[in-house]
């Protein structure tokens, strides 16, 4: 049983404000460091957040108006697949999503990279699957001209993610069977190639790694537009959403996603999650100052690069708001705090402790430990390859 | 303090073939991490120098499937190696990579986010393959020829190499001492972090690398191809070679070989750690560790895998021959496409390899099983802790190896009677340490020279010249 809201903390950086690195303190300069993650993550699970998702991309950062790297804002990262793994072993219940790309990285990598993750958590691995658009991406590997249409990069990794997910369903649960008799490690009937041939991708073997606990990572993807949301219905478990972005209203983007399960005959129901971006103040007059001085720094209002809202905001109004998309059919939020660790500190200490009060979570300390599928109310992955019994219709029952 | 010559040792997590024992009663999960784990934090124990992952891009098949005898199945290495960096704080994490379905800016970018998450204990032990069996399972296929693969693994280091050194050590400046106002300033100096335009024959690489300088700048390199290439690449890029020979007089000669190899190039041997791999059996007694040595080679070569491991040989089903008889009298099919795949082959020449076998078989009245326990035996040290211990001593003050990589029997428990038993007896030799150094990098761990030699320089005065940079940039973004 879910948490009556979702919560998911979207990591990134020193935060998602481009000046956010100023007000971070020793933290700015040591964001590559394992330390700085863990102490961000672990804060997160220890208070009962459900999911961290970490943004990843190929190239050092953003770029400023003349087209070369913008050094005024956080620029370098590391790679959220290893990130998420070398957190994992300091956490116990918190969902670790990173951001993987399937655009130029090989969809057998990203298979096999999932579900280490999701070995190394005991099932709490997640995808945030992504497209790399950019030419400057492209340029990095030399093998596509990049600036394909986004039509293109959608139809490719949707094959991406169906030979992954056949990669993940490759081994059943009892594959591995050590039999000493025979002197079989295997039982190879229960491992089946992905025998995958599109378009785009082919894939012929089976994963080089067992079934994980999950079997298949629930799956995120953002739909900040109707291209990307029907691309999230087919290859997504849990679609973020951006209100406020493009005129959009919550209502209206929750919709059109129930809209196109149904055009596309799915009767799964996934949860949604809207997407804010906040900066949590003690009061909202502080906490707008706070995002003017912040603007301020970094020359412009981060509210227009955003692709979604963004709040300058205090905890009740965010419980509230919560409350609100609850009502609307939400099954919670993504936030992505403006500053690390300022609001993912009070997104975990503060929001969390006011919506266990509010009646919209239970306790932390209540709350049965569990994989990510289930924390997210999505059900067990069944496999493909799953049998149903031979004969099962003809048994007799004795009296 | 001694002038003796220190032993380095590596530990390698046990394996995909027929070395592990998964029938063992303490045999536990191969992908579970809690076996990597207690792997892991013993080696440590034990100080070594590096944690050692082997990688397979395909599972093994054998007559067309899937090869069931031996363990199957492991983790992804970079991601298992990431989590193991959350457990560890000292030992070196190696893992081996492909160079050819790989691509050069992602691994890069993985390698350095290890050597960040590890503060400085990253190594690559590069591979190469290039076969169609394996490209199967990458959109690219097998493309690349045999002859291409080192040509291509060469320049996916040197590119590698360019893309680490682009961010210089003080591009990130954040200066956020002002003390609870907002900083000024910028995050990073442009002027430190060099665009990479690299234009070869196997790669056309431009732009900003994503990730910045880590702390060892590049992973330790680790090489293990024995051919002749194999070697050559080892001598122009490696700091540590992984190598197969074990036997005193073999490896001896090995390493003159690769000493005269690093001169050839301009590197001096105080530069690369020859290490092989060796397998160590461990008794109360000369005869107690014989036992047991036997017992192993029994329990690794069960009856379905003799037949298999003689089917690899002939390229035949041998399925009905009796292990406990004599060797098939038919002769190995030559023609044939090969049944085992996915597997390093045993030899070229067939043929002789089964005569000497008929001889053997026949002189010492052999049968299948007890001649592919003997055939398959490899270097490999077997004797009370203090012979060994006294064995590996001997290899490296007389320059046969600088140490070795343990390759233990069992997962994960394989290493600690090593750990109890031999290491301290090093430590009394006064050939190993007795702590690590706190906060060594893995190159220095290693006695490796701590700072690298820079090889972009001309890359990196053309690119700080600002001009090119600005073109560069302005052609990929048009």
């Amino acid at each position: 049983m879910p948490d009556r809201i979702t919560l998911v903390t979207a990591l990134q950086g020193a935060g998602w404000h481009p000046a956010a690195w100023r007000v971070a303190g020793p933290v700015a300069q040591r964001l590559s460091s394992l330390r700085h993650w863990r102490d961000v993550v672990v804060e997160q699970d220890r208070l009962g957040i459900e999911a961290v998702t970490i943004e990843d991309s190929f190239t050092a950062g953003p770029t400023a108006a003349d087209h070369d790297l913008d050094t005024t804002t956080v620029v370098g990262r590391l790679d959220a697949l290893l990130v998420a793994n070398a957190v994992a072993p300091a956490t116990r219940a918190v969902g670790l999503v990173p951001t993987v790309s399937v655009t130029h990285t090989e969809p057998f990598h990203v298979a096999m990279g999932l579900q280490t993750l999701d070995h190394v958590s005991l099932g709490r691995a997640g995808w945030r699957i992504q497209v790399s658009p950019t030419t400057r991406e492209a340029a990095l590997f030399g093998r596509r001209p990049g600036g394909d249409d986004a039509a293109t990069l959608f139809d490719e990794a949707r094959e991406a993610a169906e030979v992954v997910s056949r990669l993940w369903d490759s081994w059943d649960d009892d594959a591995i069977i050590r039999d000493v008799t025979t002197g079989r490690f295997i039982d190879r009937d229960r491992i089946h190639n992905a025998e995958y041939a599109g378009r785009h991708l082919s894939v012929h073997g089976a994963s080089i790694v067992p079934r994980s606990p999950q079997g298949r990572p629930p799956v995120f993807a953002l739909a900040h537009r109707a291209d990307a949301a029907a691309f999230a219905v087919d290859a997504a478990d849990v679609v973020l959403v951006t209100p406020g972005y493009d005129g959009r209203e919550a209502r209206d983007l929750l919709d059109e996603v129930r809209q196109i399960e149904q055009t596309a005959g799915s009767d799964v129901r996934r949860p949604v999650l809207a997407d804010l971006a906040v900066l949590i103040g003690s009061s909202t007059a502080a906490a707008a100052d706070e995002l003017a001085a912040l603007d301020g720094a970094a020359g412009s209002a981060y509210a227009g690069a955003s692709d979604t809202s963004v709040l300058a905001t205090t905890v009740p109004e965010l419980v509230s708001l919560i409350g609100d998309l609850r009502g609307l059919g939400f099954a919670g939020v993504r936030l992505r705090p403006l500053r690390i660790p300022f609001d993912s500190t009070a997104i975990a200490r503060q929001l969390v402790p006011a919506l266990v009060t509010a009646g919209l979570r239970a306790d932390v300390a209540s709350r049965p430990t569990a994989d990510l599928r289930t924390r997210l109310g999505i059900a067990p992955a069944v496999s493909r390859y799953a049998s149903t019994p031979a004969g099962s219709v003809s048994v007799e029952v004795s009296a | 303090m001694s002038s003796k010559r220190q032993v380095h040792l590596a530990a390698h997590f046990p394996g995909v073939n027929n070395t592990t024992i998964w029938s063992d009663d303490r045999a536990e999960s191969q992908i579970a991490f809690s076996s990597f784990e207690h792997f892991a934090r013993n080696a440590e124990r034990g100080f070594f120098d590096f944690l050692f992952l082997a990688e397979g891009l395909r599972l093994r098949e054998q007559k067309g499937r899937i090869h069931d005898l031996d363990v199957v199945g492991r983790p992804n290495t970079l991601a298992v190696l990431a989590a193991l960096a959350g457990v560890t704080e000292h030992i070196g994490l190696v893992g081996t990579l492909q160079t050819t379905f790989n691509e050069p800016v992602e691994l890069a970018k993985q390698l350095a986010t290890l050597d960040h998450l590890t503060d400085g204990r990253a190594g690559w032990n590069v591979v190469t393959s290039s076969d169609a069996f394996h490209g199967a399972n990458f959109r690219r296929g097998g493309f690349l020829d045999h002859a291409d693969r080192y040509t291509r693994a060469d320049e996916f280091i040197a590119l590698s190499r360019e893309l680490w050194d682009s961010w210089q050590a003080d591009a990130v400046v954040a200066d956020t001492a002002t003390g609870g106002a907002l900083a000024d300033g910028v995050f990073a100096d442009r002027s430190r972090i060099h665009d990479v335009d690299h234009h070869g024959p196997q790669f056309d690489v431009t732009g900003t690398f994503p990730v910045p300088r880590s702390p060892q700048r590049h992973p330790v390199i680790v090489q293990a191809g024995d051919s002749d290439e194999g070697r050559d690449l080892a001598a122009a890029n490696a700091e540590v070679i992984f190598s197969l020979h074990t036997e005193f007089d073999d490896a001896q000669a090995f390493y003159r070989d690769v000493t005269d190899r690093l001169e050839r190039v301009g590197r001096s041997k105080d530069e690369l750690q020859i290490l092989p791999g060796a397998t160590f059996v461990i008794g109360s007694s000369a005869e107690d560790a014989e036992e047991r040595s036997n017992a192993i080679r029994r329990a690794q070569v069960s009856p379905a895998t003799a037949i298999a491991f003689l089917e690899q040989v002939w390229n035949r089903d041998l399925s009905s021959y009796d292990v406990d008889g004599p060797l098939p009298t038919i002769e190995p099919d030559h023609e044939g496409a090969a049944i085992s795949r996915g597997r390093a082959r045993h030899t070229r020449d067939v043929p002789a390899l089964v005569q000497s076998w008929r001889d053997l078989a026949e002189a010492e009245h052999l049968s299948i099983r007890d001649l592919v326990i003997r055939a398959s035996t490899r270097g490999g040290f077997v004797g009370t802790a203090s012979h060994i211990a006294a064995e590996i001593d001997r290899y490296v003050q007389e320059r046969a190896t600088d140490g070795f990589v343990v390759v233990p029997h069992t997962n994960p428990y394989g290493l600690d009677e090593f750990v109890d038993t031999v290491v301290p007896l090093l430590q009394e030799r006064g050939v190993y340490r007795q702590s690590y150094d706190e906060g060594a990098t893995l190159r220095q761990t290693l006695d490796l020279p701590g700072t690298i030699r820079d090889r972009s320089a001309a890359a990196r005065t053309a690119a700080a010249a600002g001009p090119a940079r600005a073109a560069a940039s302005a052609g990929v973004l048009a």
